[in-house]
């Protein structure tokens, strides 16, 4: 057995592997770690309204590229309606309109928005522009008051705009704001009212509608903004503190003092916004932020592929590292489990139900399975057929532990579906073998051996750090080749035999 | 525990990984491999060559055969079932005797015919065949153990396992069924191995599961300084296995039957490491001599002579 030959093909494996993997972090800049920034987010409009048997037209705001986000992938999801985007002032609508519909009317507004920072402003500029403020009466004179008070406490227009937040935040204003602000005022008529006085005081400002990106699957609040234009460009006032500046996580949706969304010819409108974080585009993202050079390369990578089909491959991509670790399980430490790469099967579906449920889920079908396992015997069934009515078993088990676990309000028992039922099988007709054969106790320690190698394989599986790394550098397979080629000659003792042999140790050698 | 590894290297232990790596793969060619596994193979092999082996009665080949089961163990009062590709002792059936329409195992428990039929069933679909590929069941004689074990046995036969390497007996054992092992001689099933002085053929010391044992737990007799009858032919049979099969690293698996002797029982390709263990001894050093020295080894009588020589408890030094 030569050996010199395995070691220069795994060498050359591996220096392939490292530097074509050094090339694209070196001088393509590829991040070695997925990164917290690199995120894009999936954001939602959900629109539902009742129409009228008449012709309806709805308009919504949608968010637009500037400097702050990208706004790509757009889609309006929308059966029978007419659409049309257009460009208003500082915002964006999009228009639906339908000649007849009656009932329950649902649209969607998706696009995915990319963090960027571009120094320049993305968008002309609006001009400001002042409207007449529509204060009257007592109301002019206290707005006129105030704008006294705030003019004479401030410096320029950014601390004048701090300053009247402040007052407008006070848990308790005094009468002359409570007489402006009305009963229960808002946020958004906070910043309305802010906006209208500082008109008043010659200050071009507006009020911004965004939402705050954050992972939450139910409707997200709207949150409101102050944006006074100093100076060529549009500032951002904070409404709570005062200070200049927006969160990096903000996202303005629309501008001015019209609502989200308009109807017309229906009614009972309701409008959501969501947003889901898309882990998976980060490497999208840093060629959106340009942080890529060369995305010609890309043309012929992995994420050169369809969104759906890179999730596919991240999964994909880490079944050789758990079968990797299978290999240092089994021949290194030398625990014994059933089927040679069942539990990195089994680490796949926990990917589902996550590690705790994971392993419930698993031991309890295992132990059910056994048990009717035991009970067929009885039957002397033939073996193909057995294992045949082991698998139905299985499958109803599974769907039966489904049902009763969301009967429980346990949510994580749904995917229980996603086990791999052939492998559970032949995991359950294997251990009631060994378990006939060579005792409970050899079957139970197997079964924990399987056990523990699909947790380990899960836990590295799932880390999020490896599979950035093997799904964006897939050239680091070539090195797990040769890692393991090399471990396939590894012949010292396994870690188990270390203890087996023990005895051997202690005993004086006879021959010395 | 880079130390106990050091002292075990030092010692010659052979691991799992060094016997796949560097013996069954590098000496047992993966074409032999269905002679070894094969029991029915071997067992005709064997019998082509003049070794003694256990006189086989029938095989069931297919399913519809089953039924023809009861016409054909008419006349048997005892015989032994196993799968032809069975590994590790798994799937043997051992009866001992009839009771009326019922057979008897050698632990007493009765069988129906329709038991039996199961059991050759189960063989037929490949559940003991490695890989589960459909297999054929072997019905043969059922071997009566020499009486010199009587004393060190509990039900079951017990058997001498030989390990050959390139033709030389390297290292040897005795394996003793017990009441945990279900009168099997399989060690991982619980029976106890006891290592042999391949000089002279007396047994040293027992091992059970991982400990060392002096005596035979169900029995309570002592284990040690038993002489093997007939170890010259032992040797002999074991050693020429090895150009009968091909195979440069093989278990031999051998019975002594009280009226016709030594049997050979079965071969194996992959044969295990706790006859290191029963020895108190390592492989390592052995089968390196054994490397060394295969040019002045020419006939099996001189590999016989080697190995008693030096596989000796007490060898003199090597040359």
């Amino acid at each position: 057995m030569n050996r010199t030959h395995l070691y220069v093909l795994a060498f050359i494996l591996a220096a392939v592997g490292l530097g074509l993997c050094l090339y694209k972090v070196l001088a393509l800049n590829f991040p070695l770690s997925p990164g917290a920034e690199s995120y894009t987010w999936n954001v939602e409009a959900k629109v539902t309204f009742m129409a009228g048997n008449e012709p309806a037209k709805l308009t919504l705001f949608t968010p637009r590229t500037t400097r702050r986000y990208a706004v790509t992938n757009e889609a309006f999801v929308s059966q029978g309606y007419g659409l049309v985007t257009a460009i208003e002032d500082a915002n964006r609508q999009a228009s639906w309109s339908i000649r007849q519909a009656n009932g329950l009317q649902t649209l969607y507004y998706r696009a995915e928005v990319v963090r960027v920072n571009t120094r320049d402003p993305v968008n002309p500029v609006q001009p400001p522009s002042i409207d007449n403020p529509s204060f009257e009466g007592a109301d002019l004179t206290v707005a006129r008051a105030l704008v006294d008070h705030i003019r004479g406490r401030s410096a320029d227009n950014e601390t004048m705009a701090a300053e009247l937040l402040k007052r407008l935040k006070q848990p308790q204003p005094d009468d002359n704001l409570a007489l402006l602000l009305g009963k229960n005022p808002t946020d958004r008529s906070r910043m309305e009212l802010a906006a209208k006085v500082l008109a008043l005081a010659g200050v071009p400002a507006r009020v911004v509608h965004g939402i705050v990106l954050k992972e939450q699957k139910e409707r997200l609040p709207v949150v409101h903004w102050l944006e006074i234009h100093n100076h060529k460009v549009w500032q951002a006032i904070d409404p709570n503190t005062g200070a200049p500046g927006i969160p990096d996580n903000y996202l303005a949706w629309w501008r001015g003092p019209l609502s989200l969304a308009r109807l017309t010819g229906g009614s009972d409108l309701r409008v959501t916004l969501s947003a889901t974080r898309e882990l998976e585009a980060a490497i999208n993202t840093a060629v959106v932020r340009g942080q890529i050079k060369k995305p010609l390369l890309l043309n012929f990578s992995l994420l050169s592929l369809p969104l759906h089909s890179q999730q596919v491959y991240r999964v994909l991509l880490m079944v050789p590292v758990g079968g990797f670790l299978l290999v240092l399980l089994r021949n290194i430490i030398g625990i014994s489990t059933f089927g040679t790469f069942m539990p990195v099967l089994i680490a796949l579906a926990f990917r589902e139900t996550q590690l705790l449920w994971g392993i419930v889920f698993f031991s309890t079908l295992v132990a059910l399975g056994l048990s009717i396992r035991f009970y067929l015997d009885r039957l002397k069934l033939l073996l193909v057929p057995r294992l045949a009515a082991v698998l139905i078993v299985v499958v109803m088990l599974m769907a039966l532990m489904s049902i009763f676990t969301n009967r429980l309000g346990i949510e994580r028992g749904l995917s229980v579906a996603l086990f791999p039922m052939v492998i559970l099988t032949m995991t359950i007709e294997r251990m009631s073998i060994v378990w006939e054969e060579r005792g409970p106790y050899e079957a139970i320690k197997q079964g924990l051996g399987s056990l523990l190698a699909a947790s380990l394989a899960y836990v590295v599986m799932h880390n999020r750090e490896i599979q950035h790394l093997f799904f964006v550098f897939p050239e680091l397979l070539l090195v797990l080749l040769a890692a393991t080629m090399l471990l396939g000659r590894y012949s010292g003792y396994r870690l188990v035999e270390l203890w087996r042999f023990k005895v051997l140790a202690q005993v004086p050698p006879k021959e010395s | 525990m880079f130390e106990l590894g050091r002292r075990l290297a030092d010692l010659g232990i052979m691991g799992i990984n060094r016997r796949n790596a560097e013996f069954t793969l590098a000496y047992n060619p993966r074409r032999y491999y269905p002679l070894v596994d094969d029991k029915l193979r071997s067992k005709e092999l064997a019998a082509a060559a003049g070794i003694p082996v256990p006189e086989l009665y029938g095989v069931v080949q297919s399913e519809y055969q089953v039924r023809r089961l009861p016409v054909w163990l008419k006349d048997r009062q005892d015989f032994v079932i196993k799968p032809a590709h069975g590994s590790g002792g798994e799937g043997i059936l051992v009866i001992a005797g009839r009771c009326r329409a019922n057979y008897r195992t050698v632990d007493g428990h009765l069988l129906t015919q329709e038991e039996i039929n199961h059991h050759v069933f189960n063989i037929l679909g490949g559940l003991y065949s490695l890989g589960g590929q459909t297999d054929a069941a072997l019905i043969e004689y059922r071997v009566r153990f020499d009486p010199v074990f009587d004393h060190i046995c509990y039900q079951g036969v017990p058997d001498v396992r030989i390990i050959i390497f390139l033709g030389v007996p390297v290292m040897a054992m005795l394996r003793l069924p017990t009441r945990v092992s279900g009168g099997k001689a399989n060690l991982h099933q619980g029976a106890i191995g006891v290592g042999i002085d391949l000089a002279t053929g007396a047994t040293l010391k027992g091992v059970s599961r991982h400990e060392v044992v002096a005596e035979h737990p169900d029995t309570g007799h002592s284990i040690r300084g038993l002489v093997i009858p007939h170890w010259e032919t032992l040797l002999d049979t074991a050693a020429r296995c090895q150009e009968l099969t091909g195979m440069g690293y093989l278990g031999v698996d051998l019975v002594l039957d009280q009226d016709l002797g030594p049997l050979l029982l079965e071969l194996n390709a992959r044969p295990g490491l706790a006859i290191q263990i029963a020895n108190a001894a390592g492989l390592m050093h052995r089968v390196k001599l054994v490397e060394e020295h295969l040019q002045e080894l020419p006939s099996v009588e001189a590999r016989i002579a080697f190995a008693r020589r030096y596989f000796a408890v007490k060898p003199p030094p090597a040359p």
